[in-house]
């Protein structure tokens, strides 16, 4: 559906997207990932044929972004970060003028009109002037445009940003609905959100794609080498030069809790220490009161890829 | 042309659902109708050439009001994204706009055939000239407009492209104005690119083919310019 290879956009001085491939199959709904600066947006921009790449190519629904830009803008249905609207308009006539635009037959505009206003849930505004609308139900509006030529790919830029809880849950809602239908790349800051709509990340950062997966298989590939977290007696400083010393520690983080410490301990990537960590504690006899794996949410596989990414330039400089 | 006629609809629609509309026409009226009758009882006689010189002064003024909104308002408000993301090409877009802008310069100077019946009525007017003016009116509005939605496309401050867009029409104006003071080859120049020379022409009767096409690639060039500007945005 969407194929995208060594995409490079440049600004004047920063590449805002630096040489990303990945596909999208059909019937995906994929995050793209990433925080505030990271290139979401020109990605999806290049994608919309909004603007061309500086390298590299792209094609949507095997159009060429760039040579069959009309065919890609015909098959795709694009909500822009910030929802821009013609706030003067009334939804109905808003929306009739864009199915004008995006070539539907006008004997079935209106009822295209009718269905979407429907799907997201804005029937009710239709004769309402879009600029009195709350930002949830501009949303929609925009929802609304971007599916009424039924395209085959919904490109939605950071569909849940700016509003209130309520309104993010059902709005979520609508998304998981049209991904029944539509092929979906959503971006993101939100990582619950990823976790709850998508079946496939990916997490960009600086321009550059930095995983690629399913949310479950990112969560997995972490997890065991995921920290661990012990509660013991004794003499903390002590304890925590023992514990470095197991083959394959990372790091150790230790923190006194009353009479207690407590220990985080992170394990090199794909290593299970906790039998290890078990033994060398038995064996300097100190007491275990407890000990548990901390799961890894994605919040923290996506904190810990875009800080390491940090760390690298910060080392390499 | 269908995308054309649904901007076209779209924006004529915006112009008069915002008082930008009613104001200058308006304002217009009010102008035109107190320099016909200035014109008229100075001259005391059936025609609307006096008058016509006055009114091409508010025309220059009010056309920057008409076009400044076109294409700042759209990248302002971001609206520009969702327009250049469906299937319509950059022409069609600037094109719409362009038409929509004349359509309102055009019932802006519609009011104005009221003299023209006045004339009829209380005197007895040479047509030719009148029907010859308006040509020349039309012509002239496409470039004004032209002009104007070029401005409007450099920036996204509604304000800067009306002031600019006057500055271009009144320097314009000048530059034709100015040429009447010599012979040389430069004020030739200067009088084929500015409006008053061939504006003149229509207003004593005369179509003079050279004078239209004058207008009309003017008016080519300016929207060529902007259609380039428009796509200018994927290089920046
Ligand atoms: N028109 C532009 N000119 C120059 N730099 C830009 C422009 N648009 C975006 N950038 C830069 O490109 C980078 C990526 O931006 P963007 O794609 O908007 O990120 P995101 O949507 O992930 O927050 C940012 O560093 C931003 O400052
Ligand atoms: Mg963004």
């Amino acid at each position: 559906m969407i194929s995208v290879k060594n995409l490079t956009k440049r600004y004047v001085n920063v590449a805002a997207v630096d040489n990303i491939s990945f596909e999208v199959e059909d019937g995906d709904i994929v995050g793209l990932l990433g925080p505030n600066g990271a290139g979401k947006t020109t990605t999806m921009r290049i994608l919309t044929c909004f603007m061309p790449a500086t390298e590299g190519t792209a094609t949507v629904a095997g159009y060429d972004v760039f040579n069959d830009s009309i065919s890609v803008r015909q098959k795709t249905g694009y909500l822009p970060e910030n929802v821009p609207l013609y706030l003067d308009m009334r939804v109905k006539e808003y929306l009739l003028f864009r199915a004008r635009l995006k070539k539907i037959p006008r004997k079935h505009r209106r009822k295209k009109m009718g269905d979407c206003l429907e799907m997201c849930g804005i029937t009710d505004v239709q004769n309402q002037i879009i600029g009195t609308l709350s930002k949830g139900y501009k949303q929609r509006v925009g929802l609304a445009d971007a599916l009424i030529h039924d395209p085959e790919i919904l490109i939605l830029d950071e569909p849940t940003i700016g509003l209130d809880p309520n309104q993010i849950i059902q709005i979520r809602k609508v998304i998981k609905d049209l991904g029944k239908k539509h092929t979906i790349l959503l971006s993101t800051h939100i990582l619950p959100e990823v976790e709850m709509v998508c079946n496939k990340v990916i997490i960009i950062n600086k321009g550059k794609i930095v995983a690629m997966d399913t949310p479950s298989n990112l969560m997995n590939q972490l997890k065991s080498g995921s920290n661990v977290v012990l509660e013991i007696r004794g003499d903390g400083k002590k304890i925590k030069d023992s514990i470095s010393r197991v083959e394959g520690i990372r790091s150790v983080v230790w923190r006194e809790k009353g009479d207690v410490n407590e220990f985080t301990v992170e394990a090199a990537e794909g290593k299970d220490l906790r039998e290890d960590i078990f033994k060398c504690i038995v064996k300097d006899n100190y007491i275990l009161r407890e000990m548990k794996r901390k799961t890894i949410t994605l919040e923290e596989i996506f904190h810990q890829i875009t800080t390491r990414e940090t760390e690298e330039i910060v080392n390499n400089a | 042309m269908r995308n054309v006629h649904s901007i076209f609809l779209r924006e004529i629609r915006s112009y008069f659902f915002s008082p930008i509309a009613y104001i200058v026409i308006s304002v217009f009226l009010v102008a035109s109708g107190f320099f016909f009758a200035g014109n008229l009882q100075f001259w005391q006689e059936a025609s609307l050439k006096g008058s016509l010189d006055s009114i091409q002064f508010f025309l220059l003024l009010l056309t920057p009001v008409i076009t400044m909104r076109l294409l700042s308002e759209e990248a302002k408000s971001g609206t520009i994204e969702t327009l250049m993301t469906s299937p319509v090409t950059d022409f069609d877009v600037v094109f719409g706009k362009f038409l929509a802008g004349l359509g309102l310069y055009m019932v802006m100077i519609l009011p104005t055939w009221i003299f023209v019946l006045f004339l009829s009525i209380f005197g007895n007017p040479d047509f030719g000239p009148i029907f010859s003016s308006y040509i020349g009116l039309t012509l002239m509005g496409g470039l004004f407009v032209s002009i104007g939605i070029f401005v409007s496309s450099l920036t996204r401050n509604q304000i800067v492209a009306s002031v600019i867009g006057l500055i271009s029409l009144i320097l314009l104006w000048v530059m034709g104005f100015l040429s009447t003071y010599g012979d040389n080859w430069y004020y030739e120049c200067l009088r084929y690119i500015g409006t008053f020379d061939h504006w003149e022409s229509f207003t004593k009767g005369i179509v003079d083919t050279r004078d239209v096409i004058y207008y009309l690639s003017f008016t080519a060039l300016m929207l060529f310019i902007t259609v380039r500007v428009v796509e200018s945005r994927k290089w920046r």
